[in-house]
């Protein structure tokens, strides 16, 4: 009998720091895993930022770099031009690259380093208690945002694809989502895109995840997702917004 | 025979794979791992056709498949 699926072996043999549902761990292990096929563990360097994501740290086992807060694109563009040889991406939610780092987003972006990003949008500060995040959808409650979110007063979601694809260096670009079997192949067809873009030297590649927060959304990990496909995807279409 | 295989101490009981199997092999017991768990175990394994579909969705790689 043949084993034909594996766990990641960059992924350490223990429960991870994730809670039940949340799919910051299904996008680790796609990460993983294609690290894994591409022969990459052992020249990598994971830029990870601060939220949830620091829980990546006691969960995977390659070189990782805990960035100050929303920096980890600068931290990213400068370990990769110290060591071009490396394969450097950062590990982002929305809080760290939307809203407190969004300039160095744009920036290593807009320079087309070749780093590749991946951002987890969880519409939600996740880590700290599920504030409004730039990424929250119009009328969702969060603790700072009680009576739901109303353009006037917050805005509206922001969609960091669609903002980079104004820029002209950015080499790929896509928005993928872990909800089902089908979609979960999608993305990690897109992370092995990305990395491919960096390994041929293109320039900025970013993967935008649009995953869920069952705790602080206060849903079941099913009902997270069935909240992704009703009323995460009309606001966050997937698909490819860039590939050269 | 096609089976999987379920590392309960990595199962968070989210019931992603129970939902998405098509045959209905996953459920859950009384059993719980040392986080107090409720793990997915192969209830019906004859079932199991081995189309990894379980092991896709899950978040936490707890599934492995063979066939
Ligand atoms: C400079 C600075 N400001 C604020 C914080 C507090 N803080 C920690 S995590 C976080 C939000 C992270 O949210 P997000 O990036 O969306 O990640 P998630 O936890 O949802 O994955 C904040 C504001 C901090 N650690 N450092």
């Amino acid at each position: 009998m043949e084993k034909i699926y594996s766990r990641p072996i960059g992924l350490k043999k223990s429960i991870n720091g994730y809670c039940p549902g949340c799919l910051h761990s299904a996008a680790g292990k796609l990460i993983m895993s294609v690290l894994e096929e591409f022969d990459l563990l052992e020249r990598c360097t994971q830029v990870d930022g601060v939220g949830c994501s620091a829980n990546n740290h006691t969960s995977m086992d390659v070189d990782s770099i805990g960035s100050p807060h929303g920096r980890p694109c600068a931290v990213a563009s400068a370990v990769k031009r110290i060591s071009p040889e490396t394969v450097v991406y950062t590990y982002q939610g929305d809080g760290d690259l939307a809203s407190i780092g969004l300039a160095e987003t744009m920036m290593a972006a807009n320079r087309g380093d070749n780093i590749t990003v991946f951002f987890i949008n969880n519409a939600n500060y996740g880590m700290t208690g599920g504030q409004m995040a730039p990424t929250t959808l119009m009328d969702m409650k969060t603790s700072t945002t009680p009576y739901g979110r109303h353009a006037q007063e917050h805005g509206y979601p922001m969609h960091m694809c669609e903002v980079l694809n104004a820029l002209t260096a950015p080499s790929y670009i896509a928005r993928v989502t872990c909800i089902d079997a089908a979609n979960v192949r999608k993305a990690r067809a897109a992370v092995k895109e990305a990395f491919q873009h960096q390994l041929d030297g293109k320039g900025f590649s970013f993967v935008e995840f649009v995953s869920n927060c069952p705790t602080n959304w206060g849903l079941s990990p099913i009902e997270s997702l069935k909240f992704i496909k009703e009323k995460m995807l009309p606001e966050y279409p997937l698909g490819e917004f860039r590939n050269r | 025979m096609p089976k999987i295989e379920i590392e309960s101490e990595y199962c968070k009981s989210c019931l992603f794979c129970v939902e998405a199997c098509p045959k209905k092999v996953i459920g859950t017991t009384s059993a719980v791992n040392s986080k107090g768990y409720q793990y997915a175990v192969a209830i019906n394994p004859d079932a199991c056709v081995g189309c990894a579909i379980c092991a896709t969705v899950c978040p936490d790689a707890a599934i492995e498949v063979y066939k």
